[in-house]
């Protein structure tokens, strides 16, 4: 069955794409080809004066090419010669004798907007669903089907790198306001808007368009050296050099506008042959078939558990994490949220940090004042319980400390109905423990956020022992609606981001303690790939968090946590980081600045002038890496792709090295093993190497097949 | 049937609520009140509410409350004036809707926020900006606006006068305290005694449980959880040295024995029996009659409840003696007492046309909470806090029947009958 419908109506012919059993619409070389064959039709009909493409996709137009074909890619001349198919068909599409409407409604990216550009005339609807860009860059490519080359043409180069060279998605009105499309239409009326400009395009020709961009930075050589060397920095300052693709797109825009189409056209598809058999596209990819297949896991087996439709969710603590969490949930789940603390000037204080989210989204144009009114009515507080008998799902965020929080766990049950799902953003704290002596524990979880919550973009589901298939799936649904990466992990001290963490924490207070300098530390692990070294990370914690975590996991796990002895003296002396005003760092108004000698001083030691930083490098790494593989061997979480996932979205571990145990992988087992073992022989057996690693590396084996 | 009522903390124009609009306070009061009852939006059929001064860029108040989140969008809402009534009048407007088969729940009350008055531009002014926007040229906008003069620019501020004869409120209060020989002292007393029965229904909490706290200031963490105009700490003497504000010379209406311009919400939830029953709601009371009253405005403005009192008693097939409880609202303790006068002396009765008085004002079993002299006094919103604190009291104390009397700008009275059905 072929993906494009052709009826016609007056002359002008309306092509229907419609990839058939697929949800949304992608441009496979098949699909490329059919129309091509339907063009070649409408070209030879006489009775033929124009073309619309419209989607038959419900709000959606085209989501790209076939990723599926591109993953097939074994070779750089393979990708090249993909490219320049694309770029071909593309091409005769742009010389099409007849004049070719796109109507767009719904997402129209990647090889579905370079088709946009290469037609006659855009419209597009001001649904909020249509957004228009070429997000390519975000898994290690670049638009390679002239999208390098018509972009800049039509809205100039500087408004293209921006979307280019970022990956962009740009709402509709956006795209017209840049003139990327021609023409903003309500839903209602894209087609008869699109039928009546092929009309008049057909008539009186496709209008003439002044040249874009203005005239200093976009149509002279030198402003346009300008752009280049602009953005050239801008992208070695966001991706420190380990993401090849932005800078390969710049590349072929720039050798386009400067020596012409044929040229840039060459260089797109060289260039892109090359970044998709690299290893950095090949790791975004993967990422983003894990992530994808996250999203459909509800971690147990489908058909197994009754998911709870939350609306009403009730936070108990309103603190930093609290107001997060309540924040959150009403501007993405669009859910009530009621605050609960133990005083009403606590709990306002918390609303009005929940209330900052909306106010963020607000400031970024993310969300409308008139959404932002009927959001913020969602959130509401109250000292005492009421408010709270019909929630679905009550979030606890309250101290780390198993008392107090067993004890809001009874009130929750006094007080809640008996459908609604209880759940603990401990921590450290093991859920069997708070749910002891629980009238109910089936429904009672752990959903751990982390820190700042609108922000961090993973959530930790952790089911206790007793906890019951019903409540996993409903927290684990629920954190997805609130834009949440979520990965169940078993009920284990650290659960697994805090438990492959804080060994890598500990040994930078090791290094620390032994006279490697703050920055030095941290700027080691930011060149590695991530996003803040482990002093920066301990003073945006906290130290009174992180020593009493540290401490947690230290009586779990014994000497291989062993601390460091500097956290516990920064707590000692009032220094707990960002929050205080002070910690390893210097903060000025609220900026980090530099290391604090105070805190050289306190540890007792003095910075070195010169360090191996390879082996800082090494040990840091190491020991991360270590651990990861003795949780993933305790069963902590359920599969590499989860443990992988969840280090990425929850450390920021770089996504580039596609995760802690794929790296592993790509080091190989047996190197891991050699270097952790000649650390263990220098440090001590912190660093001895897990079974697991010992028994890969002897058979080979990897985490990944592919 | 009335099951709860909620309202903000009546504060003051122009203190807690100085940045925040009526229909603020409004989706405040009628969001807190869902969550406390445990009822879910979408049960709820009609939302009307009072509102004396609307804002121009809010006509439709009781829209916006019915547009909150928490209600599917499908719920209709009308915004009502009559005057100080006009929650009350919402109130009997949600009973009738029920009693009519038009709806099962309804949600009633009314807003006011004194603090947010729409201040006008002269009628000189304003012909200028209109012509101005309909303007077709930069040239002609610049002549129309050249023809402005600096005396246009004064503003015009809504004043609380009757449109009818020009006469304040205050004015009126003062001519009625002359006419019906209510006396300074005796004015003052029931000002001392409205303050401390308020400050002691605050204290024991029988107030404060009809309130939602409000967090207010930059932060949301300065809560008002109580009235602020309640004088916990006034006495006779402190009262007794106020100037009088509409006669200085003659009068004895002061701003002490006055109700002070409040902003504030209040609102009630109504809901058929049998759909009470359902959802598993205890109600507090019905309403069992109700009047409206009207006199000249140019004559005694505040006696319209000489009047609609006797009528809704006689509707309530029930006598004076069959009250247990009273709410008087209060807009001048001379307004009061002067209702009290004509209730209980057989000259007014034979004005009213009855043949005997209603009877004395047993004060032990009228506003046993104070009122809105110290309570304070949202036009809109003053209905809807009567009506709770007295079916709350009611049900406290066991009492079948209760009344409310409200005296309202235009010369009108308001009365309404209250019948305990809790169970």
């Amino acid at each position: 069955m072929s993906s494009f419908s052709l009826a016609t109506t007056d002359g002008i012919a309306i092509l229907t794409l419609d990839v058939s059993g697929e949800p949304v619409n992608t441009l496979g070389s098949a699909v490329i080809g059919e129309l091509e064959a339907t063009l070649a039709r409408v070209r030879d009909d006489a009775g033929i004066r124009a073309v619309v493409l419209l989607s038959g996709k419900p709000d959606a137009f085209v989501a790209g090419a076939d990723i599926h074909e591109f993953v097939r890619i074994r070779a750089a001349d393979e990708g090249t010669a993909l490219a320049r198919a694309g770029q071909e068909a593309l091409d005769r599409l742009e010389a099409f004798p007849k004049p070719v409407v796109i109507a767009i409604h719904g997402a129209c990216v990647g090889l579905g907007c370079e088709l946009a550009l290469a037609s006659s005339y855009r419209i597009a609807t001001d649904s909020p669903r249509t957004v228009i860009g070429l997000p390519e860059v975000q898994i290690g490519i670049f638009p390679a089907a002239g999208g390098c080359q018509r972009l800049p043409r039509r809205i100039g180069v500087k408004a293209a790198l921006d979307i280019i060279l970022a990956g962009r998605t740009e709402p509709a009105a956006k795209a017209f306001r840049l003139g990327l499309v021609d023409e903003l239409v309500p839903p209602s009326i894209l087609k008869s808007t699109a039928l009546a400009a092929a009309d008049r395009l057909a008539r009186y020709g496709v209008p003439a368009r002044g040249a874009a961009g203005s005239f200093w930075l976009d149509r002279n050589p030198l402003g346009r050296r300008i752009v280049y060397a602009a953005a050239r920095k801008q992208v070695l300052g966001k991706t420190g050099g380990h993401y090849p693709a932005p800078l390969a797109a710049l590349d072929a825009v720039r050798t386009g506008l400067e020596w012409g189409m044929r040229a840039g056209l060459r260089r797109e598809a060289e260039l892109f042959g090359r970044l998709a058999v690299g290893e950095v596209s090949r790791n975004l990819v993967r990422i983003f078939f894990a992530t994808t297949a996250l999203k459909k896991d509800d971690g147990v087996p489908a058909g197994t558990a009754k998911p709870r439709e939350v609306h009403r969710l009730g936070v108990v603590g309103s603190g930093f994490m609290g107001s997060g969490i309540a924040g959150t949930a009403v501007s993405q789940a669009g859910v009530e949220a009621r605050l609960k603390d133990a005083d009403l000037p606590r709990v306002g204080k918390g609303l009005n940090a929940a209330l900052g989210v909306l106010r963020g989204q607000l400031e970024r144009r993310r969300i409308s004042r008139p959404e932002f009114r009927s959001r913020s009515a969602l959130l509401t507080g109250s000292a005492d319980w009421r408010g709270f008998e019909r929630a679905d799902l009550v979030i606890e965020a309250v101290f780390e400390d198993l008392a107090v929080k067993r004890k809001v766990f009874a009130e929750m049950e006094e007080v809640v109905g008996p459908e609604a799902i209880l759940a603990s953003n401990t921590s450290t704290i093991p859920i069997a423990k708070i749910a002891e002596g629980a009238r109910h524990p089936e429904r009672i979880l752990g959903m751990h956020y982390f820190s700042p919550v609108e922000k961090m973009p993973l959530l930790e589901v952790i089911p206790g022992a007793a906890t019951g298939p019903d409540a996993i799936v409903t927290a684990v649904r629920f954190g997805r609606r609130m834009g949440k990466t979520v990965i169940v992990v078993a009920d284990r001290p650290g659960f697994w981001i805090n438990r492959i963490l804080f060994p890598y924490l500990n040994e930078a207070g090791h290094l620390l303690a032994e006279g490697v300098p703050i920055d030095v530390i941290d700027r080691t692990m930011t060149r590695f790939g991530l996003p803040v070294g482990p002093i920066t990370l301990l003073d945006e914690v906290g130290m009174d968090v992180g020593l009493k975590a540290s401490q947690v996991m230290h009586s779990a796990f014994g000497e291989r946590m062993q601390p460091g002895p500097g956290v516990a003296r920064m707590v000692e002396a009032g220094r707990l980081g960002r929050k205080a005003g002070k910690g390893f760092y210097l903060y000025h108004s609220g900026h980090k600045t530099e290391p604090d000698p105070a805190a050289y001083k306190l540890l007792g030691v003095t910075p070195l002038a010169t360090v191996d930083a390879e082996l800082v490098e090494q040990r840091l790494v190491l020991i991360l890496l270590n651990e990861a593989a003795l949780a993933l061997a305790d069963g902590v979480v359920r599969s590499p792709r989860d443990g992988d996932i969840g280090a990425i979205y929850g450390i920021g571990y770089p996504p580039f090295r596609g995760g802690p145990l794929r790296y592993i992988d790509a080091l190989g087992p047996a190197q891991v093993v050699s270097r952790l073992e000649s650390l263990a022989a220098r440090y001590g057996p912190r660093f001895d190497p897990a079974p697991t690693l010992v028994e890969m590396a002897r058979s080979g084996a990897r985490y990944y097949v592919d | 049937m009335i099951v709860a009522g909620l309202r903000t903390p009546f504060a003051k124009s122009g203190t807690v609520y100085r940045d925040v609009p009526a229909v603020d306070l409004a989706r405040f009061a009628a969001r807190e009140l869902l969550y406390r009852v445990g009822i879910e939006g979408p049960e709820v059929d009609q939302v009307i509410m009072g509102q004396v001064i609307p804002s121009v860029l809010v006509p439709n108040l009781a829209r916006e409350v019915s547009l909150l989140p928490q209600f599917p969008r499908t719920v209709p809402a009308h915004s009502l004036n009559r005057a100080c009534a006009s929650a009350a009048q919402a109130i009997t407007n949600a009973h009738e809707q029920i009693l009519l088969g038009h709806a099962d729940a309804v949600l009633a009350g009314g807003a006011e926020s004194l603090s947010d008055i729409p201040i006008l531009h002269s009628r000189r002014m304003t012909q200028v900006l209109v012509a101005a926007s309909k303007a077709k040229s930069l040239g002609e906008r610049i002549r129309i606006f050249a023809s402005v003069r600096p005396r246009d620019l004064v503003p015009v501020s809504p004043a609380i006068a009757e449109p009818s004869t020009g006469e304040s409120m205050g004015q009126s209060a003062e001519k009625m305290a002359k006419e019906n020989g209510i006396s300074r002292d005796a004015q003052d007393r029931f000002t001392l005694m409205s303050h401390q029965r308020a400050a002691a229904g605050t204290a024991d909490g029988r107030l404060t449980a009809e309130i939602a706290p409000w967090f207010g200031g930059p932060g949301l963490d300065q809560v008002t959880a109580s009235d602020n105009g309640i004088r916990t700490d006034t006495t006779l003497d402190a009262l007794a040295q106020l100037r009088p504000v509409f006669d200085r010379r003659y009068g004895s209406v002061t701003a002490g024995n006055s109700s002070p311009l409040t902003d504030g919400a209040a609102a009630v939830l109504l809901v058929e029996q049998a759909k009470a029953r359902a959802l598993g709601l205890r109600p507090l009371t019905t309403i069992r009659s109700y009047a409206v009253a009207a006199v000249d405005p140019g004559w005694q403005l505040l006696m319209g409840p000489a009047w609609a009192v006797p009528l809704a008693l006689q509707r309530a097939r029930i006598g004076w003696g069959d009250l247990g409880l009273l709410e008087i609202h209060e807009a001048f303790a001379a307004q009061v007492l002067s209702n009290a006068q004509a209730w209980s002396s057989r000259a007014w009765a034979a004005r009213v046309g009855r043949s005997d008085p209603l009877g004395e004002v047993d004060w032990e079993r009228a506003n046993v909470m104070g009122g809105s002299i110290a309570i304070g006094h949202p036009f809109g919103a003053t209905g809807a806090r009567l009506v709770t604190t007295l079916s709350n009291e009611m049900v406290r104390r066991g009492v079948q029947f209760g009344l409310i009397s409200i005296c309202a700008q235009g010369g009108m009275g308001f009365a309404m009958v209250l019948e305990n059905v809790s169970p």
